[in-house]
């Protein structure tokens, strides 16, 4: 990429450069990537095997894992949809406040957030009574586990959608409702496809901090052994028993869902990249049949967003 | 932006767009029901207390020691990876080399990659018998049960922050002014100290600040990795959870309190920091 220019360093300087680099993330990234899987399997499959699936409490959490970030991923998506669609498409007083509440899960810590469940719906808590007569068990049951990680998840999703909505502009939804589209209409057929890769970004990005989040849901969820431990709980708690193959092993689990959602993010942003492209093209063109004539006043899609997680 | 565009200007002369009901309605449901409701809870139990019980509960020598810790090690952790977060970022944008992409990818992993499962791992390579421990042990380094194992695992879940906030920037740099310093006879460490870092510099903050922010909160991987020893390798987050586990609601509660107006007022202060530096450069 770089052709040799005047502020191009000699190859040596490079070369240090690099190896300081790959010597960083490799010290602090690939070799504790590496080593969960060579602990998971030191001995050997079968016993990575039986430590999951002969165990009915990793079983169980596992399931329960299974279970709730599906819910809390659910929760985010129709949250961040319908919150996109609010702040990209209309100007109303507080909207700025309102994008900065979006943020605040990021920081605020996990375990203050989940000591604010437990003050809410915990037996001591605001709703305890109220939920105890109507035998709702929310802390230290699944219902808490769900708020918890829709806490920790919340900005994720909303955060991916509203660059690229506020890219695409509202034209192509205005055509569509002038031309006597209904709002469900405009969305499943103009909004959805137009958003569907950065949804999709999204919604894999909040996947995976729903699967290991571990700070709000350890206070939430009571730990108790196949009821309320979700996988990064089973893994604690196995390694708190000393229990450490079993420990690496439900771990590694984690850890190649981790890398899984690392390559759908990769093939899933290639997408989101070469539509901004198109959209760019798109919008250079003189009176195109995408805007009004006007020159682009959409700037590109440049990721100012930083990272998300 | 559509900012200036007349027909989303306001709801109340009725856009021609729908759904501006129902979207805000789910919006402030969701945010009210899991953002503010939670933290005004928080906030007004705390103030419940009163001062002076507030402050028996919060400013205990413990709790002291606790907040010490967290700061210390966070504030460690964060400069290590502002810094080796700006040298990563610059040697994926500045330089090609073979694999580069790959390097890219993988400075991903942090973020997708649980913290309990970071923290069990770290754990188990720097304990003596440890893949790097069995090095460093013997050479006098813990890096496990101790305040440097805190300081590695924040430094491995805050690093991308401070890549990725870098990056774009860096990417988007005016290479001429660089040039242009070159051929006036300015020296490559004076080029990046007096036309390159300048630039960059809010974006150096930013990710600062993020990393901060991230390794304040952190509590998955550093319960696995710190020993958790009271006045040593104790941090707030893991003191909160133990007073909550003693059911001293009062105590978790005025600590959390801290804990958030730590990392509200840090943001703030950054913030600040970061306007002062974009206006400066104008």
């Amino acid at each position: 990429m770089p052709k040799p220019t005047i502020t191009s360093a000699n190859p040596l300087t490079h070369r240090l450069l690099v190896a300081a680099a790959v010597g960083i993330v490799g010290l602090l990234i690939v070799v504790p990537l590496a080593s969960v899987f060579a602990e998971a399997f030191a001995e050997g499959p079968a016993a990575w095997w039986r430590a999951l699936a002969h165990d009915p409490d990793t079983r169980h959490a596992i399931w329960l894992s299974l279970t709730v970030a599906p819910i809390a991923v659910a929760m985010n998506t129709v949250f961040g949809i319908a919150a996109a669609w609010l702040v990209s498409r209309f100007r109303f007083p507080g909207r700025s406040l309102l994008i900065t509440l979006f943020d605040v899960p990021f920081s605020v810590s996990p375990v203050v957030a989940g000591l604010a469940l437990v003050l809410i719906f915990g037996r001591q808590g605001l709703l305890g009574p109220t939920l105890a007569t109507l035998g709702w068990k929310v802390i230290f049951s699944w219902p808490g586990l769900v708020l918890a990680t829709t806490f920790v998840t919340l900005p994720l999703v909303v955060r991916e959608l509203i660059p690229v909505m506020e890219a695409i502009g509202p034209e192509e939804e205005l055509a569509a409702v002038s031309l006597g589209a209904s709002g469900w209409q405009v969305f499943t057929r103009v909004t959805l496809p137009n958003i569907r890769w950065a949804l999709l970004h999204g919604i894999v990005l909040a996947n995976a901090r729903a699967m290991g989040e571990f700070g709000a849901v350890y206070v939430v969820s009571g730990h108790i052994a196949g009821a309320t431990d979700t996988m990064p709980l089973r893994v604690e708690k196995l390694f708190q028993e000393y229990r450490t193959p079993a420990s690496m092993a439900v771990a590694s689990v984690l850890a190649g869902l981790a890398l899984v959602t690392l390559v759908a993010k990769f093939v899933i942003e290639r997408r989101l990249e070469a539509e901004a492209r198109e959209l760019e093209a798109a919008r250079s063109l003189p009176d195109t049949i995408v805007g009004s004539g006007t020159p682009p006043d959409a700037g590109p899609r440049t990721s100012t967003q930083g990272p998300t997680a | 932006m559509p900012a200036h565009n007349p027909i989303l200007r306001s709801p109340r002369r009725r856009s021609v767009l729908p759904g501006f009901g129902m979207s805000a309605a789910i919006t402030s449901l969701m945010i009210t029901a899991l953002v503010i409701v939670p933290l005004a809870v928080l906030a007004l139990r705390a103030a419940s207390l009163g001062p002076t019980d507030f402050l028996a509960a919060a400013w205990t020598p413990r709790a002291r020691a606790a907040y010490a810790v967290s700061l210390g090690a966070s504030l460690t952790a964060a400069i290590i990876s502002s810094v080796c977060g700006l040298l990563v970022a610059w040697v994926l944008v500045r330089i090609d080399f073979p694999g580069r992409r790959l390097l890219d990818a993988l400075v991903d992993v942090p973020l997708a990659l649980p913290t309990a499962v970071a923290g069990l791992v770290y754990s188990t390579l720097y304990v003596e018998r440890g893949w790097l421990g069995r090095y460093l042990v013997p050479l006098g380094i813990h890096g496990a049960y101790s305040w440097l194992g805190i300081v590695l695992v924040l430094v491995f879940v805050s690093l991308p922050f401070a890549i990725r906030v870098v990056q774009p920037v860096l990417e988007s740099l005016d290479r001429d002014s660089e040039e242009a310093a070159r051929m006036l006879g300015a020296s490559r460490v004076q080029t990046f100290l007096q036309v390159i870092f300048p630039a960059i510099f809010p974006a150096v903050l930013t990710g600062f600040a993020l990393a901060l922010a991230r390794a304040l909160g952190e509590y998955g991987s550093v319960v696995f990795i710190s020993g958790n020893m009271p006045f040593k390798t104790e941090i707030a987050p893991v003191l909160i959870v133990s007073r909550l586990e003693e059911f001293a609601y009062a105590e978790a509660t005025a600590i959390a309190v801290v804990l958030l107006g730590m990392s509200v007022s840090l943001l703030v202060i950054v913030n600040w920091l970061q306007q002062r530096v974009a206006r400066n450069s104008q």
